[in-house]
């Protein structure tokens, strides 16, 4: 499978990535260059075979459904490039 | 007295120990030759000051006969585990200055038996990539150089000439270890991202078994991959290292609770008895002579000390390097969506929040990364996931069991090349097709698909005098044959010398 320069346009804005015009081709060539590589597991035959689900065989852990940290937004804003009141500030999204 | 640099942390463990020199003495000593190496960009953050104040604390803890057992050890660090209070970039400029509240189980475990942090390094962006050329802190320089290359540092202390790469991703922690910066590192290894550079630089370096070490507070590639482990100078060094780096987290439910073993108690066991096994796939179609020779030759020590060597086969190794990179890249499109530009690092301004999301992601993330994202969206996009998603995930469990067979024959541990070939100069490899730089990959990615533990050892040089080495894989939760394994390659093959500092 291949994809065309449409497709490229679509998989970046799904991926929350901003293409130029520039980028458009040498991206789908190198996307290109994968999807060829990775056609050759159409060979394997997986027929009744479980994908993979986790790779070493445990239960998982659980724990007490609890609140155990919080209660410092300070240190959870430290690093937001731009805040307000202790909150996350971003363009505005309902009009 | 040999130069502090230069010695093993089992050397400088003893030598501490006896009062022959303090934390403080062996942190300045790195201190010093750190400075002296900015040329090869191993280490994309010093912490000096950090450094010698955790050097004076190990002093007094020694002193009053406290001693954990990484005492006063300097060690380098990862740029992709959280540091509190220090910088942690993951080698992309999207992060920008992010300072993390909170410290990476693996680091808080070295802490807290007393190692001393001597900075952050240098890395391939967001772990992905087989070179370090992906790093936005730019290239880590190989300290090795091919036999009669004019590789040299100029009038100014740059580096001239066309240097070797370290291999990636954790090319600044094998570049720090091999030019003597550091008596270990931290790396990561999502599919050899630790044994290559190991094997790169002529050091040792060991992927435990998935779930060994705790995944919480390290920047996250490809979840059901990623694995932490040391590189060092010696096999017993890792063993060292990897005891104190391992144990289980409440925090990370895919860290197991097991107890770990004394994996130093295990180096000198020896392979009388064990049964080694050779994958017939591995030897691929344009191998060079050279590493089919050290791969014989390594099979023979083994059988030497008293092994014993079958062949096995492991029929879908060829699809374990195809497979990786759909399931690597849809696990690294989901952990990266987090970069926003909202919650921290770079924000770009745009006009809506789509608009600030995409703008942000475009100028905060390098080619690599963006064509992971990509491709991993693509594979997990509608009408595509069965196809290529669901289709990897089946071929991984075919990978696994291919393992599982071989183990369940008798065979303890597998022997491989670790890498296809040695290191490559910049610039040399992938810029037009970025399959041609996943092909490094070839021999180590199997493992973690698997979720297998895998040690690189030297084991020789090549006709340019550059490092090779040789890969063990052991058996789930088995990394003490391993270590026993790989002491028998490292007596056998003898130390590598390592380069000497043309840099400083």
């Amino acid at each position: 499978m291949s994809v065309d320069q449409k497709t490229v346009r679509r998989i970046a804005h799904l991926a929350r990535i901003a293409v130029t015009d520039e980028d458009v081709p040498h991206l789908q060539g190198e996307l290109n260059a994968i999807l060829s590589f990775v056609e050759q597991l159409n060979e394997v035959n997986v027929e009744g075979v479980e994908p993979m689900t986790s790779v070493t065989p445990m239960t998982m852990k659980k724990r007490q459904d609890g609140v155990t940290d919080g209660e410092y937004p300070e240190k959870v804003l430290r690093n937001a490039p731009v805040t307000e009141d202790n909150f996350f500030v971003v363009p505005k999204v309902v009009e | 007295m040999t130069e502090l640099t230069h010695l093993t942390i089992a050397e400088a463990r003893d030598g501490l120990k006896a009062k022959n020199f303090s934390a403080t003495e062996l942190t300045k000593a790195h201190i010093d030759a750190i400075e002296k190496a900015r040329a090869l960009n191993a280490y994309v953050l010093e912490t000096p000051e950090k450094a010698l104040a955790m050097a004076k604390a190990s002093d007094e803890r020694i002193a009053k006969g406290q001693a954990g057992s990484l005492e006063g050890i300097p060690l380098g660090i990862k740029d992709l585990f959280c540091t509190k209070d220090v910088v942690s970039t993951a080698g992309s400029k999207i992060l920008g200055n992010f300072n993390p509240a909170y410290e990476s189980t693996v680091t808080q475990n070295l802490w807290n038996d007393g190692a001393v942090m001597l900075g952050k390094l240098n890395m391939d962006e967001f772990a992905m990539g087989s070179s370090n050329e992906t790093s936005a802190f730019g290239p880590v320089v190989s300290p090795w150089r091919r036999e009669g290359s004019n590789v040299s540092t100029g009038p100014s202390g740059a580096i001239e000439g066309t240097h070797l790469v370290p291999g990636g991703s954790s090319g600044g922690s094998a570049a720090a270890v091999a030019a003597h910066l550091c008596l270990g590192a931290t790396a990561t290894d999502t599919g050899g991202s630790i044994r290559q550079p190991a094997a790169f630089t002529g050091t040792v370096g060991i992927k435990p078994t998935y779930g060994r070490c705790s995944r919480w507070g390290t920047v996250a590639f490809a979840s059901s991959l990623d694995q932490a482990g040391p590189i060092t100078r010696t096999v017993r060094d890792s063993a060292i290292m990897l005891r104190s780096m391992s144990g289980p987290d409440p925090k990370d439910t895919t860290c197991v609770d097991l107890p770990v073993p004394d994996f130093e108690a295990a180096v000198s066991r020896g392979v009388k008895g064990l049964k080694i096994g050779i994958p017939k796939e591995y030897r691929v179609d344009g191998m060079s002579s050279e590493i089919e020779a050290l791969w014989h030759q390594g099979a023979e020590w083994l059988r030497e000390a008293g092994a014993e060597i079958v062949e096995v086969s492991l029929p879908h190794t060829k699809y374990a390097l195809p497979a990786y990179y759909i399931v690597a890249p849809a696990e690294a499109s989901s952990n990266l969506a987090r970069y926003d530009g909202v919650r921290y690092g770079l924000r770009e301004n745009g006009r809506d929040i789509v608009d600030l999301y995409e703008k942000s992601r475009a100028a905060g993330f390098g080619r690599e990364v963006k064509r992971r994202i990509m491709i991993g969206t693509y594979v997990l996009s509608a009408g595509y996931y069965d196809a290529y998603y669901v289709r990897a995930q089946k071929i991984r469990t075919l990978i696994k069991q291919d393992f599982e067979k071989v183990y369940a024959e008798g065979v303890h541990a597998i022997l491989t090349p670790a890498t296809p070939s040695a290191a490559f100069g910049i610039g040399e490899k992938g810029s037009g097709d970025p399959v041609e730089m996943y092909l490094n990959d070839i021999f180590t990615v199997t493992v973690n698909m698997a979720g297998l533990p895998g040690i690189a050892v030297p084991a020789g040089l090549d006709a340019q005098g550059l490092p090779l080495g040789l890969q063990l894989i052991g058996r789930a939760f088995d990394e003490e044959t391993l270590f026993a394994t790989g002491q028998v390659i490292e007596d056998a093959a003898g130390h590598l010398a390592l380069p000497q500092p043309w840099w400083a």
